[in-house]
């Protein structure tokens, strides 16, 4: 009886002081903030452009970061999925095309002749990218714009375009090279296949 | 002195090399295959590991001979070194927390996994077994968890080439990381021998 | 001669370089029309200082450096500006860029070019600056703007000066072929640059193979003041590299991510060096160079004099080219060159070869094969990087551990794809990684600049909504202030009293008839919970609504009297502005009193008569209220401007009062829907009125309409209000042309439909009239 006694005793002792330790341990080692949104918001787009469904970059960043998915950033695309993906050690997934497709980065552009200058476009930029005052034309910098598309659908006159980015000079991207040829005889076979099932 | 400190080289090379405890004896083949993805992972794995496996063992040897083999409690080193490993990793993952968020998150649930880790325990349980003193407990512990850290480094180093490599479809992911092991094995099985302990 | 060191790897590739050496350089004839990119170097493109149509003389500048990274351009011949737009370049993409157009006029004539008298009387900043007036640029590689690299700062001291006469590339001839002709001008080359940069030490790193160039160097050398040494180095590819070079003649590294002046080095090609003595000396500005045009498709290999600007097409027909031998036509060597895909391209400063090859020459590249880690791209890489690695990382997308790996050392010289035995183009995965970086880079900052942008915004919007605040809550003491003040005396009678002193008082009036207001507002809030739970006392509750609301339409009135007492006296904006708020605020109240009937209604509560009965009489003072306003604003109006003003505005008015009471008539048949019985009747009468007085309201709102247009039409004058009206009713189109596409009812529906024909008629309408008054 004794025995059990003491075996009890001394679990429970044991169990007190280890309590004690990680009870100091958590009050010294507390963790303020979360510092993983940051490495999250830097690698977002940044267009501000909502289509997360958080009303903007820095929110859906946290909300990643509380176990949100990933694939939700359209004007990102999956570039920005697959370094979301390598910094959370998750597996990338495409794009959620409930939250819009990826789409060739483009400019906001008005049409300045039937611009009525009612500033409406102006309060919805998130940028601050566009130029203009009350009954005066409005225009947008370019060079600021993300292409968010935010200020559409405000317009009153629709007189905004969203241009596709031209490829000039400057911004032409060397292609990659063309894939080589599958020369073990089970990448072009069964198991190819069997393999694209799987995923 | 001498003695002693050869006594710990030996123990040291014999736990590292010879008896690798991932590549030889089979154990804590779970972080071994989970972590091995990056190379920083693995590092960051492998550091808490050695902390958790060189406590844990030092803690359990403390806690057998001062409190349950006076009292003639032997029976209960399976709970109770369960629990002592618990409380190392408890306190690991809070360190972790602080000081490296990122590599918190990136071990994810491999690190509270650590409590189940058969190497954590097998250690602890082989020092009782092999009857191991304070000083050997401290090595043996130490030595198993540099000779789980070498596994899981140089692992996570091939697997981040394989990772860019032309693998025949049929061997892709886990396939290739289980042959990539095993052969791993083989060779640290040429270590046998080596030392005699 | 000094000793030579090595670097590690090269390769010896066929020279192919006797077929262009035979014959003399000459002189490219003058091609009819000449293509001038603006950009030909790395930095800003040069801005164009000419017209189109503008004669031009050969050497006149037209376009200037724009920023310290750029070069200027000069008319390499005589002629006219035909245009000023989009031309191929030569550039990898094949893409088009801006380039001037000169249709040359044969004559060739020169501006007045007069060279430095002594340059080594001039201060080494007007100097350069007439270097860099000159539009030298470095004709070896990058061309990188001359001057930037002779203007160092006072942190780099230049010890070593190197010439960089190598030219290890095959099938190019056109450095050597310069130093065999005019190595007089590299040695006054050599002169300008030493007195500039005094370096303690020169060096011309020239490659074994061009004995004939060695010796006359060395000839021209002879007797020459300066620490002039020619280092002979092996042939091997790529010496000609600007660092590779400096480690053949130095044995010195340049660091990673560095520039050869961070180690007292500065490396000028040749070519650029008799530029600039041209520059120099005769006031030439750089308008043509010598380019090799050779391959085994031209019957006459040699070298041309050309100016920049010349097309491809013409230099070939130059060296007889035989044109359905040609298979690929390659700018630059074959190792680092591009192939151009057609023959209007034109030559630019850094074009210092054009290979026209047969298909034998340059056969279509073997198929990729898979790697088998051989490793001898490691061996030949002059960098001492791991190809292989960078290439797996390359096509893994791996692109941070490839940069790690220092891909942005690696010179694209392509030795390790001339070495691979699988053909792997490894320069182009290396190309590919590079670009993809410089990408995200770009993206991570604009992404990053965006952000900040965005906190800006939102920390601006912040501080807006707090100053708002603070200025509310300032007002609010102000009012609870002015309240305390007059709490005692009795409100209704000073408000009386003060009607009778204009503009000043009115404000306390405001707030009187505001306080009273708020008291009536509580009551009804009162009377109405009470009559909603049908309990507590209703009559005394109801008298004191009666006496609240008859002590705020005393202080209503007063102030209207004041307000109305003061308009014609100063009959400015202001006062109308006062109206409106008024007109506002009446409106506002009836329109709870609506909100209140239509409550009780639906409860089909007693005390329903004595509601409406407020609510009638609320709606005539606002009726009222908004008279006033109108009849002041049409005052103000007619003072200000006469006709046009006022007739918008009353239009807003009117079709706000026709929304309004479209909104009113549709609650009011839903409420109709729920009474029962006797309240049936009385509420259908109601109904009727209201039907009635809206279809008057949109009647006068149309006929509004209507007399605004003709009268806009009449007038002609109101053309942008029009144009404004007429996007609008477009948007609108569109905007239910949407709606139409979404709405899938057919109720619903058949309704959009007759909005959208109404809309389309009002635009299509408003679109006509426009146009005919447009021209006018």
């Amino acid at each position: 009886m004794t025995t059990v006694i003491t075996a009890i005793l001394i679990l429970f002792g044991l169990a007190v002081v280890f309590g004690i330790i990680l009870g100091y341990a958590s009050i010294r080692f507390r963790v303020e903030g979360n510092p993983i949104v940051d490495q999250i918001d830097a690698l977002l787009p940044q267009t501000q452009c909502g289509q997360c469904g958080y009303p903007g970059c820095r929110p859906y960043a946290e909300a990643i970061a509380n176990g949100d998915a990933i694939n939700k950033c359209p004007p990102g695309g999956q570039s920005t999925i697959e370094a979301l993906a390598d910094l959370l050690d998750v597996e990338a997934v495409p794009l959620d095309a409930e939250h819009g497709e990826e789409q060739a980065k483009t400019v906001a552009f008005i049409r300045e002749d039937e611009c009525i200058g009612c500033t409406k476009c102006i309060q919805a930029c998130p940028v601050d990218a566009i130029l203009g005052a009350a009954k005066q034309m409005h225009t947008v910098i370019s060079s600021e714009c993300t292409g968010c598309d935010l200020c559409v659908e405000p317009c009153p006159v629709d007189c905004i375009d969203m241009i596709p980015v031209e490829t000039t000079i400057a911004n032409w991207k060397w292609p990659a090279p063309a894939e080589s040829r599958n020369l073990i005889a089970t990448d072009r076979g069964r198991g190819a296949l069997q393999q694209q099932e799987a995923h | 002195m001498t003695g002693a400190m050869t006594d710990f080289l030996l123990i040291l090379i014999s736990t590292v090399l010879v008896n690798n405890f991932v590549l030889v004896q089979f154990l804590g083949l779970c972080p071994f295959m989970g972590v091995s993805n990056k190379l920083e992972t693995a590092m960051g794995m492998s550091l808490a590991t050695t902390f958790v496996l060189t406590l844990s063992s030092v803690c359990s040897y403390l806690v057998y001979s001062a409190l349950l083999k006076p009292f003639g409690l032997e029976y209960l080193q399976t709970i109770a070194f369960i629990l002592v490993i618990a409380v190392v990793v408890q306190f690991t993952e809070m360190v972790v927390h602080k000081t490296s968020p990122m590599l918190y998150k990136l071990l994810g649930i491999f690190l509270p996994l650590i409590t189940t880790n058969c190497a954590v325990l097998g250690v602890a349980l082989l020092n009782i077994k092999k009857q191991n003193g304070f000083v050997e407990s401290i090595a043996y512990g130490f030595g198993a968890a540099v000779g789980f850290s070498l596994a899981l480094v140089l692992f996570s180093a091939i697997r981040e080439r394989i990772a860019v490599a032309d693998v025949p479809v049929p061997f892709r992911g886990a396939a290739i990381g289980m042959v990539t092991a095993g052969l791993m094995s083989l060779a640290f099985m040429g270590f046998a021998g080596l030392v005699q302990f | 001669m000094g000793k030579v060191f090595a670097f590690h790897g090269g390769i010896h590739p066929p020279e192919n370089k006797k077929q262009s050496t035979r014959t003399p350089i000459r002189t490219a004839p003058l091609p009819k029309q000449l293509y001038l990119p603006l950009q030909q170097h790395i930095g800003m493109a040069a801005s164009p200082l000419v017209n189109v149509g503008d004669r031009v003389l050969k050497g006149q500048m037209i376009a200037e450096p724009v920023g310290r990274i750029s070069a200027a351009l000069h008319a390499p011949t005589s002629g006219t500006i035909r245009s000023i737009g989009p031309h191929p370049v030569p550039h990898a993409s094949g893409l088009e860029s801006d380039c001037i157009v000169i249709e040359s006029d044969g004559q060739d004539e020169w501006i007045e070019h007069p060279g430095l008298e002594d340059f080594t009387q001039l201060e080494p900043g007007a100097l350069i600056e007439h270097i860099r007036r000159c539009g030298i640029a470095g004709m070896g590689g990058a061309g990188f703007p001359t001057d930037v690299k002779l203007h160092l700062g006072d942190d780099h001291i230049v010890n070593t000066l190197i010439i960089n006469a190598a030219e290890c590339e095959p099938y190019i001839t056109a450095d050597d072929m310069l130093m065999r002709e005019r190595a007089h001008e590299i040695l006054g080359g050599i002169r300008i640059i030493s007195h500039l940069l005094k370096p303690s030490h020169i060096m011309i790193g020239i490659e074994d193979n061009k004995s004939h160039a060695i010796h006359t160097l060395e000839s021209v050398l002879k007797g020459c003041d300066l620490n002039i040494d020619i280092r002979v180095v092996p042939t091997k590819y790529p010496s000609g590299g600007e660092r590779q070079l400096i480690q053949l003649l130095t044995g010195l590294e340049v660091p990673s991510g560095r520039i050869p002046a961070d180690i007292g080095i500065v490396c000028q090609n040749v070519g650029t060096t008799a530029a600039i003595y041209r520059a120099v000396h005769f006031g030439e500005p750089l308008i043509s160079r010598i380019v090799t045009v050779t391959g085994d498709a031209v019957a006459q290999p040699q070298n041309l004099d050309a100016l920049i600007g010349t097309p491809f097409a013409d230099l070939l027909e130059a060296a007889h080219v035989y044109e359905n031998k040609l298979y690929r036509l390659v700018m630059g060597g074959p190792m680092m060159g591009v192939t151009v895909e057609h023959d209007q391209i034109p030559v630019i400063k850094t074009t210092n070869c054009i290979i026209a090859a047969t298909v034998d020459e340059m056969p279509p590249a073997p198929p990729e094969q898979p790697c088998i880690r051989c490793n001898m791209c490691e061996q030949v890489c002059p960098v001492t990087l791991l190809p292989q690695q960078l290439y797996w990382f390359a096509k893994g997308r791996e692109f941070d551990k490839a940069k790690h790996h220092n891909l942005f050392d690696c010179i694209e010289c392509g030795a390790c794809a001339y070495v691979c035995p699988s053909s792997i183009p490894l320069v182009q995965y290396y190309r590919f990684a590079k670009s993809e970086i410089r990408t995200e880079e770009a993206e991570q900052r604009k992404a990053d600049h965006a952000r900040e942008r965005f906190e800006a915004r939102q920390a601006r919007l912040e501080r807006e909504q707090e100053e708002k605040e603070a200025r509310r809550k300032a007002r609010a003491e102000e009012a609870a202030r002015a309240q305390q003040a007059r709490k005692n005396g009795e409100v209704v009678a000073t408000a009386t009293a003060a009607a009778a002193e204009p503009a000043a008082d009115i404000n306390a009036l405001k707030t009187a008839a505001a306080v009273a207001r708020t008291k009536l507002k509580k009551a009804q809030k009162a009377l109405e919970a009470a009559r909603n739970s049908g309990e507590g006392d209703l009559q005394a509750l109801e008298a004191a609504v009666q006496a609240t609301q008859a002590s705020s339409d005393q202080a209503q009135q007063a102030l209207e009297k004041a307000s109305t007492g003061s308009a014609p006296a100063t009959a400015t904006g202001a006062d109308v502005k006062q109206l409106k708020t008024a007109a506002a605020v009446a409106r506002t109240k009836l329109k709870k009193a609506r909100d209140a009937l239509k409550n009780a209604e639906d409860k089909g509560l007693e005390g329903l008569d004595k509601l409406r009965a407020t609510v009638t009489t609320l709606e005539q003072k606002a009726d009222e209220a908004d008279k006033a306003y109108k009849d002041a604003e049409a005052a103000a109006g007619s003072a200000e401007t006469p006709m046009s003003q006022p007739a918008p505005v009353d239009m807003k008015a009117l079709k706000q009062q026709v929304s309004i009471m479209r909104t009113k008539l549709k609650k009011a048949e839903a409420a109709l829907e729920e009474v029962e019985g006797d309240a049936r009747t009385q509420a259908e009468q109601a109904l009727e009125a209201l039907r009635q007085r809206h279809t008057e309201a949109d009647k006068a709102f149309k006929a509004a309409e209507q007399a605004q247009i003709a009268a806009a039409a009449a007038q002609g004058v109101d053309l942008k209000q029009l144009k404004i009206d007429a996007a609008l009713a477009r948007a609108a189109v569109t905007k239910l042309e949407r709606a139409l596409a979404k709405t899938e009812e057919a109720q619903e529906r058949t309704s959009l439909e007759a909005e959208l024909a109404t809309a389309r008629d009002k635009a299509e309408q408003l679109n006509q009239t426009l146009k005919q008054h447009e021209p006018a």
